[in-house]
């Protein structure tokens, strides 16, 4: 079924002055083991995350503990840490909220304190564009400075919105700390479960009849590589980081050989609603608005100050869900 | 089976555009090349290959239903920023439309025009498709910023929803201009163009508009004329375009200093509209 493709990039060159120890908070998750992947062979990495790391490569050390508990300060006391990459975030929508809401703002809390009491030079956070949330009133092209309205219709990112925030209040308050705070556009990839990428590998995928937002997706690889760019020193601020460019969802969903099915907006609510409570579908009803309004960043910011570019062409990272 | 139908429908909807513009049409809007990506659009979603179809429908009523007459064309530059500042009427924005029609269709080369949505537009389903491939983008001093800085025309309403859905006593009389405009003209040098559209007033004449209808459904206005629908009556449009006028000054000036120079584009398209009535022999021809 899948057409071949060019084989993905080589490995990234390293970046001039690549801190000599990574830790890395929630890397068993599926972009945490691509980041450590790309990582290892540049630098010492030392992984933090509650769950096993999976096919584990020999050299990362890999502390299995919960970033609320006091024990995560033997990850820092093992070994100097030069860098940390915070991805340790749990965002499962059927998760009692205040379990997920207590993990990602105590454990992010917790992360930032032990780095300032460690003397960590460097630390990237990762957040996401859909901080921004999709709205009707959107401008084309959102910059950093847009505030982060997503809340108001999605309870659920309000997590994220917090850690954003939290973590640029640390940048403010701890100018020591070069703090990077890292806002991806949509990621997909071979391995990511994310709702992005499982809506693209439904063969029925549900759109919203009559509405067709442009998209932006990143490759979980590139995205990736952002994050080891993001590593860079003197580079110090928020940053969108946007994939190989715009595209309306159709194509991508024809691109992809999906049969969409347009389901009038009144009813497509109130069906996602009923199914998302019933647990027949992970989709929170209101990622609905993902489908139907304009959630688009300006990435310039960051290929300007990080020389960022992506590897993957557009056709290559829509069909990377295959 | 869709895609095809849909291909098959595109293709015909492109001869009508082709045959409605006339010789050379083909050709004329071929010369559109907005950068594209290898799906075809371009950042903000405009599809030239989707317009040159959807557009086949306004095409007509351009050329066969309101036969629309050109006036001054020639004094909008054929590149570089520009500001069309117009007078809106008709219930429904057909005068937008009918202003990109006559850059597509009687300049040559043609040049597309972006025109400003309000934000609603954006929540109705198949209108913001069109609009979005159509190259039309939400009026947010963001987008109107972007636009101006990468040498595009944008066509603005500053009486915006109290231009459009005024009732048919006040016709012709503009409404209180919006300052926007100015701090995007004196930001950006963009020039000013002011436009006037005489015909559309007509088109469909509001008795009244019932506000509390449109208060429920979150319309913009619900107007209510003798047929009881906002449908247009074939009237006849003039387009008549005046001559850049370019202001100077900090874009970040009091609104008094604003509005004195808002004024001033408000007169020359009020002059613009006087002098159109004037030349009109009659309504419907």
């Amino acid at each position: 079924m899948s057409a071949p493709f060019p084989s993905p990039p080589g490995d990234p060159p390293a970046p001039s002055g690549m801190p000599g120890s990574v830790l890395v908070t929630g890397i068993s998750g599926n972009l945490g083991r691509a980041l450590a992947k790309q990582l290892h062979a540049e630098t010492r990495v030392v992984g933090v995350d509650r769950r096993p790391f999976a096919g584990k490569p020999k050299d990362i050390e890999h502390h299995q503990v919960d970033l609320r508990k006091a024990r995560v300060e033997e990850a820092f006391r093992h070994r100097p840490v030069e860098a940390v990459i915070h991805m340790g975030i749990m965002h499962d929508p059927h998760m009692p909220f205040s379990e997920a809401h207590s993990f990602n703002l105590v454990g992010t809390q917790r992360i930032l304190e032990l780095c300032v009491r460690h003397g960590v030079r460097k630390v990237v956070v990762l957040s996401s564009a859909s901080v921004y949330g999709p709205r009707p009133e959107n401008s084309n092209f959102l910059e950093e400075e847009t505030p982060l309205m997503a809340a108001d219709r999605f309870s659920d990112v309000r997590d994220l919105i917090e850690l954003d925030m939290y973590a640029q209040s640390f940048m403010w308050k701890h100018p020591e700390v070069e703090t990077v705070i890292v806002r991806p556009v949509n990621i997909v990839g071979p391995t990511v479960r994310n709702a992005p990428s499982n809506y693209l590998r439904l063969e029925v995928p549900i759109t919203v009849m009559g509405f067709d937002p442009m998209l932006q997706l990143i490759h979980e690889e590139d995205a990736c590589r952002a994050l080891v760019l993001a590593l860079r020193p003197g580079l110090r601020g928020v940053f969108n980081v946007t994939g190989p460019g715009e595209v309306p969802l159709s194509m991508v969903l024809r691109e992809l050989g999906r049969r969409p099915l347009p389901v009038p907006q009144p009813l497509l609510r109130a069906m996602v609603r009923r199914a998302f409570q019933a647990r027949i579908t992970s989709f929170p009803p209101e990622e609905v608005d993902h489908i139907q309004y304009l959630c688009v960043v300006d990435g310039s910011r960051f290929a300007r100050e990080a020389g960022w570019s992506p590897r993957y062409t557009l056709r290559e990272t829509i069909r990377s869900v295959l | 089976m869709a895609p095809d139908l849909s291909e098959a429908v595109k293709g015909r909807l492109r001869e009508w555009t082709y045959s409605l513009g006339g010789p050379g049409a083909r050709e004329r809007l071929e010369k559109l090349t907005p950068p594209r990506n290898e799906y075809g659009v371009d950042p903000y979603g405009f599809d030239t290959e989707y317009m040159v179809a959807a557009v086949a429908p306004l095409f007509w009523l351009y050329r066969k239903y309101f036969r629309v007459q050109v006036h001054g064309i020639e004094h909008v530059p054929a590149e570089g920023r520009a500001l069309l500042v117009g007078n809106h009427s008709g219930q429904l924005p057909f005068d937008g439309a009918m202003i990109e029609v006559a850059f597509l269709l009687d300049r040559d080369p043609p040049r597309a025009i972006r025109a400003l949505m309000d934000t609603w537009v954006p929540t109705l389903p198949f209108v913001s498709t069109f609009m979005a491939r159509c190259g039309q983008v939400v009026g947010t001093p963001e987008n109107c910023r972007r636009l101006l800085a990468a040498d595009e025309a944008l066509l603005v309403f500053p009486e915006g929803t109290r231009g459009l859905n005024k009732p048919f006593r006040e016709r012709y009389q503009l409404q209180r201009f919006g300052l926007g405009f100015m701090r995007l003209a004196l930001e950006s040098g963009a020039p000013v163009i002011p436009v006037a559209v005489v015909g559309a007033e007509e088109q469909a004449p509001a008795l009244f508009d019932l506000r509390p209808l449109a208060k429920l459904l979150s319309f913009p206005a619900w107007p209510v004329t003798p047929t009881l629908l906002p449908l247009p009556l074939p009237t006849r449009y003039h387009l008549h375009f005046g001559e850049p006028i370019t202001f100077r000054g900090a874009p970040d000036e009091d609104d008094e200093q604003l509005e004195r120079k808002v004024a001033e584009v408000e007169s020359a398209v009020r002059a613009l509209l006087e002098r159109g009535l004037k030349e009109r022999r009659h309504i419907f021809w």
